[in-house]
């Protein structure tokens, strides 16, 4: 509403500025979207949607939760550990992307250095993520060479087995591919910074630590809200990092779509994207609670 | 049509336009229907919609050279080949498709059948799609979508699987084989007879599965049956219970920590095998050639309860023009005269036309592909890789042992949605 009563009072140029991304954000966003939501009511057999009303797909895909409590049902079970890899992965790539994106905001002084350690971090980009991930497996793999040099070095006896295919795996390559979606915006707040606040926080005799906690952090909310969004988005949605490093062993919220679609059951599929996007919103709901995003930029 | 012919990418050159124009004027200057002249000079394509199994560059080169016809290869797996069949019907001429997916495909009305009548060597093709039968007369499993259930349709436009032949073929068969479970001897190292050994303790964490749900729960029903725990009346269609109970097997192994990991793609299958991580498998036939040709041993082990068939074949989009079809016509009628039949023998499937297969291959190569014999000479495949040193036999032996212990084929249950959400319980477990 307030955004609403905003724009009226630019009138109609600021409805004419807004309408060309409104428009592409309609037909291609919320258009497939409300298709999705509608098939998801559709009846199906084996070959074809039929489009009458029902909440079979819903009722299936939560079949057994109630009447099998306490033991969890698929639906569950399958958003359980997806929201393990959630939790697991934000909380690493949090972690790591901080730490990069604090010595390259503090630690480097030149602008250049730091724009050319910044486009570094981005080389990895330059292959598909599914290159990047299948590389770790020569490496991980029983006979890989982690295990070849453990069994050398007379670490272990017999080869490491969950070191591929395993939820190990799963978070290393998760983190691996999508750290750098924290570095970039929390580098971006990093450097909004102003220099100032900090020499004041440590004229007043801050700590370094202090100044980290009281200044730095505080400052940096957006980017950390910016980035975590990044990358639960990205790791609730996802199935071949799933695949290719768990050995297909592992459930996850897109997986079960990928599944349905492969057998041609589209109303389940697009019943559980629903319930995966509402499981997401939640998340981004939740974060938006802690970090105010829009009043912070 | 234009923008199909088009579309063809090599199709319209300007050479090619360049002719037509040049055969146009011509035919105008001494004849005053020119048709059949453009006619003549049009080029022939067709768009193939298959998984890669019977897609190569050889046989693409090949057909051109025969026919004249160009084949445009559109490659998926499996599940978008049906997919593509059920929402795109006008987005190919001609489909290669498995016969367990005819269930799904006919009755969308997407696809027509094909008529033997204008399929010259109709009358050859294995009994085995026609009748479930050997050329020997020997019966052969059909638990599943065997071919002969789904092969005939009543009327050219008919959804109604028919039980006697009919002239209305829903595919004509190109390829088909005996699947059976890969494994590694030199890591092994004992005989492996029977399909109870893909969940034996023993290769714990070593084994791997099949991830299509509609053929992994077939090999599983396989070990089942392997291991004494039950009988199935109809592997290729459960029953809910039969579902729950085989999906229970496969779970209880899961959670102990039987599988290293499962697979849905071809080369997938070959890295697990090749690299160790798995000694037993679900495989395909050509994946174990892959292995082995990497000089990894790798047998594709016949077991004693028997293999788990498969088969596919053509037919056409219902978008296709009169003319396409009879493109379609000459070019399945090209792919059954002997050529392609050999190339597929050659990889180690099947091809549907015995006696013209035989006809394009050497006997030394016919005695070991098809008669179990070892091998006179060196065994190379159909890109001259060295597939088998002279001496060698083929796994599983001859035509007749490998295809007559087929205990059922890849299916469609009946129960098929109740099937895929338990299979992803079992994913979640």
């Amino acid at each position: 509403m307030a955004a609403g009563r905003d724009l009226d009072s630019y009138g109609a140029p600021g409805w004419l500025q807004a309408a060309p991304f409104a428009l592409v954000f309609a037909a291609f966003f919320v258009l497939p979207l409300v298709f999705v939501v509608i098939v998801s009511f559709w009846d199906y057999n084996d070959y074809q949607m039929l489009p009458t009303f029902t909440t079979r797909s819903y009722v299936e895909s939560f079949d057994g939760c109630l009447t099998d409590l306490p033991n969890l049902c698929t639906m569950f079970k399958t958003y359980v550990s997806t929201a393990k890899f959630c939790f697991i992965v934000w909380a690493l790539t949090l972690v790591i992307g901080f730490t990069v994106a604090y010595f390259l905001a503090f630690y480097v002084r030149s602008a250049t250095a730091q724009m050319t350690l910044f486009l570094v971090c981005t080389i990895p980009f330059w292959t598909s993520n599914v290159i990047r991930m299948i590389s770790w497996i020569p490496l991980l793999g029983r006979n890989g060479l982690v295990n070849q040099l453990l069994v050398g070095a007379h670490v272990v006896d017999a080869p490491v087995e969950w070191l591929l295919y395993s939820p190990f795996s799963v978070a290393l390559a998760f983190v691996h591919l999508f750290t750098f979606f924290m570095v970039a915006p929390i580098f971006n707040s990093m450097m909004r910074i102003d220099r100032r606040l900090m020499e004041a926080a440590y004229d007043a005799g801050a700590s370094g630590w202090q100044m980290l906690t009281n200044v730095i952090i505080p400052l940096c909310k957006p980017g950390l809200a910016i980035g975590s969004i990044f990358v639960v988005t990205i790791v609730m949605g996802d199935f071949i990092t799933f695949d290719e490093m768990g050995g297909e062993q592992i459930a996850s919220a897109g997986k079960v779509i990928e599944t349905r679609l492969g057998a041609l059951q589209f109303p389940p599929a697009a019943a559980n994207a629903v319930i995966l996007l509402g499981a997401t919103m939640l998340i981004i709901a939740v974060l938006n609670r802690i970090v105010d995003i829009r009043k912070e930029l | 049509m234009t923008k199909r012919h088009t579309n063809a990418g090599a199709g319209v050159t300007r050479r090619n336009l360049l002719k037509a124009a040049g055969a146009l004027a011509g035919a105008g200057a001494v004849s005053s229907f020119p048709a059949p002249a453009v006619w003549s000079a049009e080029e022939k394509v067709l768009r193939y919609l298959g998984t890669a199994v019977n897609q190569s560059d050889d046989i693409t080169k090949k057909v051109k050279a025969d026919t004249g016809i160009t084949i445009q290869n559109i490659v998926a797996t499996t599940d978008d080949v049906t997919k593509r069949v059920a929402t795109q019907p006008n987005s190919f001429d001609i489909l290669d498709t498995e016969y367990f997916s005819l269930k799904k495909l006919v009755p969308s009305g997407n696809i027509l059948p094909m008529d033997a009548k204008k399929i010259k060597e109709f009358d050859n093709i294995t009994p085995i799609f026609t009748k479930g039968q050997l050329p020997d007369g020997k019966v052969i499993g059909d638990q599943g979508t065997a071919p002969k259930k789904v092969m005939f349709l009543e009327g050219p436009h008919s959804k109604t699987f028919s039980k006697t032949p009919t002239e209305w073929v829903t595919l004509i068969p190109t390829v088909y084989n005996a699947d059976t479970l890969g494994i590694r001897p030199d890591l092994i190292k004992r005989p492996i007879e029977h399909w109870a050994e893909l969940l034996n303790p023993e290769f714990k964490g070593k084994a791997a599965i099949l991830n299509i749900p509609s053929i992994g729960i077939m090999d599983a029903a396989m070990v089942v049956e392997s291991l004494g725990k039950y009988k199935y009346p109809d592997k290729g269609n459960m029953t809910k219970p039969e579902i729950d109970m085989t999906v229970g097997v496969l779970t209880e192994a899961k959670k102990a920590g039987q599988f290293r990991a499962f697979w849905k793609d071809f080369n997938e299958s070959v890295n697990l095998m090749a690299s160790g991580e798995t000694v037993i498998q679900s495989m395909w036939s050509p994946a174990v050639t892959a292995v082995r040709s990497k000089g990894i041993p790798c047998v594709f082990q016949p077991l004693k309860e028997g293999y788990r068939s498969w088969a596919s074949g053509f037919c056409m989009s219902k978008g296709t023009t009169p003319k396409q079809q009879e493109w379609i016509y000459e070019f399945v009628n090209w792919y059954l005269s002997g050529w392609a039949g050999a190339y597929l023998n050659r990889q180690g499937y099947y091809s549907a036309v015995l006696s013209t297969a035989k006809a394009n291959m050497e006997p030394y190569e016919w005695a070991y592909w098809m008669e179990g014999k070892p091998a006179e000479k060196d065994i190379h495949g159909p890109d001259g890789s060295l597939l088998e040193k002279a001496g060698a036999v083929r796994d599983g032996g001859s035509y007749d042992d490998r295809m007559g212990n087929v205990a059922c084929w890849n299916a469609v249950m009946d129960e098929n949605d109740y099937m895929v959400r338990k299979w992803n319980e079992f994913i979640a477990a």
